[in-house]
């Protein structure tokens, strides 16, 4: 019986409703006598609201407008803290700032008044760097614009100066990069007090958006429902931020007693809502002449932007990824998520980790140059085993082989030979080629004891008509959440997977399972659904009603009789840290996370040295991620992740003016299409892991991490020089190649 | 028929079937495809014709209908992703997209599968250099494109050369 369902390739849940157009989006919803909201927005970065002004030529009396006033319980999109305004009131903090709310049944008509409302507001000293943050050159938030720091230390990074033949510093920048899932942010709300709140939406995490709306209206928990529709793409963009967008058409349903639909359009989701922290980081790193790492000291900077949002949780995961898969005696990380005038950052796939790991694999290639080692012997000579312990003192227990993942990878890729040759035949051609790697982990699950707070609960209910019914609030965002839980499902229960079905996310149905994120489904929630299952199938044969070994049939028959007998049956599952795991958030000591995924990519590139352009010509991804529940899904989420990397290494450019994004559109924000992605060669090493569901641990983020070093690093070898920052734009390759020539 | 102020007659066939619409002239084809004859299986990703998940076909060409006013399809045929399949039986295209994980997030899949349909149909046997030019219109933020490209490929093995669009 092992193994009939998971590591099968069965075909997605929704997947004919997605390939006929019959799948509902929030957008492709409509409710009778429906009005459609807009969001005014603040027009600059920091400054005092004195006025706001319905302009004329609008009949403003059809009109049903919200301010900060109109907010019946706390005005604030509770999270970690309390800092984050629904609606500004009298002071913004950053352009794009939400402020006044409007409906109206024509949305053309609609669209015309939120351009003819005046702000009128006094600008006050803003600030837009982490340079200008850190230097407090304006205090705006807080008493040090600081939303959290950060300190790990492991053994003495004071006294192993001393002892280095080499002392290896650099410092390394990633910009800010937009999530960009194809559907824009939306949500319909109906609310009236007798009622309370119910909101449908595209979003990651309804229990979140439940929390923010129970606390922006007041309400007792069962008068708010929240309900995930189909939802299109997320990575991280859906996180947080559809908790403000479900509580402003909630406000302007509340008001208006009349349901309300607030679709955001490419340009307003682009500027308005989160995108990934930019950060800088700074390496001091110790190393003996035989090329090991004596001492590690880094500091990590992130950009929160103007609220604290998610900043504290993707520094730490940052933090802790920042010395990466390797073995060194003394490490010190300092980091800090600091403030600026600018829309919060957020969540996005890699959460923290592809910013310091970008970092860590550049410095690395620096330090095995000082050294006089080729970047994959210094990197040989440093990785982590097992026994041996991370930056936190987590001792690794699982069966780790880095190097072994580093020779698989370099024979894919061919990349001895190609390291040789591409060195022989860049001279005196214009197309210059390169090949380069990036090593890397990635933790998955919550950080630290954030899985032991969050506590998450999965049910399964056995269904009178003999079917077995997942409650979990994980949603489906295109990752193939639903497929994969029903996957696991079916091989716990001995059923078909068509057998298995998906309740809705509907926080009215499901229990709190916690937020889909952090690459935390399949692992955690899986882990939950596989004990739920075990649960329902021990009712079923205590109660006599089933024997051991039974056939699917003979299950629907003990379900039918049982319900018949007893009443619903349904199992929860509560999640419990494996017993060895431990954490000490004070001192930022212990079990950082309950497993790792590993994995080494290798990157091929063309530069053309005419133009500066640099194309992807070849990528190997090999990673070791425990079992692979459905081989085809989990290759499309690396395949799509490292996609979505090669964005953020070579074209993806947040354009800043005073803490407006001013590149909001696709015309200038440029993501990658088919014709810039090179064949995305994919290899699983599995390694069962004895916690997770079928042995399968996370996945999701870890293409985030790797994908940009390692095609930096192809440059570095296509061009024989360092560069330390991303986006790796022509521009910038221009500037550095001829512009400092001169 | 058509007494609004400013508005016209259109006179279009949607997937086989004709209608008159009573329309602004510069009505986004996207807006009447999904308002007015409440085909939601066209997408808006952009609004700017950058993103292809609105992308239908008239009279056979594949175009963003966020970038086509009404006016301009008067007397056209156009073919949205609900005309694909002929009835519960699934085109081709659209059963090797399921097969082969070319949709995920399914929000880009239905002008995906437009343009792939417009692909083969000129080029009944695409070369991966030929399904990157031909598919560069249409953006998917999920998939990485390789199992879109394994998609059609397999449509070819499927159907040999013949592929019915």
């Amino acid at each position: 019986m092992a193994n009939r369902l998971v590591g099968r390739a069965v075909p997605r849940k929704e997947g004919g409703d997605k390939v006929t157009g019959k799948a509902r989006y929030i957008d492709d919803l409509t409710f009778p006598g429906m009005l459609y909201g807009a969001t005014v927005r603040s027009p600059c970065a920091r400054g005092r609201i004195k006025g706001i002004h319905f302009e004329g030529g609008i009949p403003w009396d059809g009109f049903t407008i919200v301010t900060a006033t109109d907010i019946p319980g706390k005005n604030c999109i509770v999270l970690l803290s309390d800092d984050h305004p629904g609606l500004a009131q009298r002071v913004v903090n950053h352009p794009e700032e939400p402020i006044v709310l409007l409906a109206h049944p024509d949305k053309y008509l609609l669209e015309e008044a939120r351009r003819s409302v005046r702000l009128e507001i006094e600008s006050l000293p803003a600030v837009f760097t982490i340079e200008e943050s850190l230097a407090r050159k304006e205090i705006i938030w807080g008493r040090d614009n600081i939303f959290k720091s950060i300190r790990v230390e492991k053994g003495n990074v004071d006294e192993a100066w001393a002892q280095a033949d080499f002392i290896v510093e650099g410092e390394y920048r990633t910009g800010a990069q937009e999530q960009l899932y194809i559907e824009p942010n939306g949500m319909i709300a109906v609310a009236n007090p007798q009622e309370g709140v119910t909101v449908w939406g595209s979003m990651q995490c309804p229990y979140y958006v439940h929390k923010a709306l129970v606390c922006l209206f007041g309400l007792p928990e069962s008068k708010v429902r929240v309900i995930q529709v189909e939802t299109g793409g997320g990575f991280g963009g859906k996180e947080e931020y559809p908790s403000m967008i479900a509580g402003h058409a909630a406000l302007l349903a509340w008001k208006s007693g009349k349901p309300v639909k607030l679709i955001y359009d490419r340009a307003e989701d682009m500027a308005a809502t989160t995108k990934r922290h930019p950060s800088r980081t700074r390496h001091r790193t110790a190393v003996s002449k035989e090329g090991k790492l004596l001492a590690m000291e880094i500091e990590f900077v992130i950009d929160g932007g103007a609220y604290m949002t998610l900043s504290p949780v993707v520094l730490s995961r940052g933090t802790i990824h920042a010395a990466g898969p390797y073995h060194c005696p003394n490490i010190r990380i300092q980091s800090r998520a600091v403030a600026t005038n600018a829309p919060p950052h957020g969540a996005f796939r890699g959460f923290g980790a592809p910013q310091s790991t970008f970092a860590l694999e550049r410095h690395l290639n620096k330090v095995a140059r000082v050294v006089g080692l080729s970047p994959e012997e210094l990197r040989r000579r440093n990785f982590i085993r097992e026994g041996q312990s991370t930056a936190t003192g987590q001792v690794i227990r699982e069966k780790v082989d880095m190097a072994g993942l580093m020779e698989r990878a370099f024979e894919l890729s061919r990349y001895y030979a190609k390291t040789q040759r591409f060195a022989e035949e860049n001279r005196g051609r214009r197309d210059k080629k390169g090949i380069g790697f990036a090593c890397f982990l990635h933790g998955a699950g919550f950080t630290g004891s954030g899985e032991k707070y969050l506590a998450s609960v999965v049910g399964v209910e056995a269904t009178p008509a003999g079917r077995a019914r997942i409650l979990a609030a994980s949603t489906e965002i295109g990752q193939g959440a639903n497929t994969i839980l029903c996957q696991i499902a079916a091989e716990a229960l001995g059923l078909e997977y068509d057998q298995i079905e998906m309740a809705s996310p509907d926080t009215g149905v499901v229990p709190n399972s916690g937020p889909t994120v952090a690459s935390r489904t399949c692992m955690i929630i899986g882990k939950l659904v596989e004990s739920a299952c075990l649960a329902v199938k021990q009712t079923l044969v205590g109660s006599g009603l089933l024997k051991p070994d039974y056939s699917p049939e003979e299950f629907f028959r003990a379900c039918a009789a049982y319900t018949q007998k007893c009443g619903p049956l349904k199992a929860f599952s509560q999640y419990q840290p494996p017993p060895e795991i431990h954490w000490d958030e004070e001192k930022y000591r212990g079990d950082a996370y309950s497993a790792y995924a590993w994995a080494v990519y290798v990157a091929e590139v063309t530069v053309d040295s005419l133009t500066y352009e640099v194309h992807v010509d070849d990528f190997v991804a090999v990673q070791e991620v425990g079992k692979v529940i459905n081989p085809v899904l989990g290759g499309g989420q690396i395949e799509g992740g490292v996609a979505q990397a090669i964005g953020y290494a070579l074209f993806e450019n947040v354009v800043w003016q005073e803490g407006r994004m001013v590149n909001s559109q696709m015309t200038n924000y440029i993501i990658p299409t088919a014709a810039d992605v090179p064949r995305i060669r994919t290899y699983f090493d599995e390694v069962p892991y004895a916690h997770g569901p079928a042995g399968a641990k996370g996945l999701g983020e870890l293409p985030m991490d790797g994908t940009a070093p390692a095609i930096v690093n192809a440059i570095e070898d296509a061009l024989g020089i360092g560069l330390d920052q991303i986006p790796v734009l022509p521009e910038h390759l221009v500037e550095l190649l001829e512009v400092s020539r001169v | 028929m058509c007494d609004e102020r400013h508005k016209v007659n259109v006179t279009c066939r949607v997937n086989g079937r004709e209608y008159t619409l009573c329309v602004f002239p510069l009505m986004r084809l996207l807006d009447v495809l999904r308002e007015e004859l409440r085909l939601t299986g066209t997408k808006e990703g952009c609004g700017e014709g950058e993103c292809g998940a609105c992308s239908v076909l008239i009279d056979g060409e594949l175009v963003n209908s966020c970038l086509v006013p009404a006016l301009q399809v008067n007397g056209a045929e156009i073919t949205t992703i609900e005309g694909i399949a002929d009835g519960d039986r699934l085109h081709t295209v659209q059963e090797a997209f399921i097969e082969a994980g070319g949709a995920q997030c399914g929000i880009c899949t239905p002008g995906m599968i437009l343009a792939a349909v417009s692909l083969l149909g000129r080029m009944p046997e695409p070369s991966e250099e030929d399904m990157r030019a031909g598919l560069a219109g249409n953006l998917c933020r999920c998939t990485g494109y390789m199992k879109i490209f394994e998609a059609v490929a397999r449509v070819c093995q499927k159907t040999g050369t013949k592929v019915n669009a």
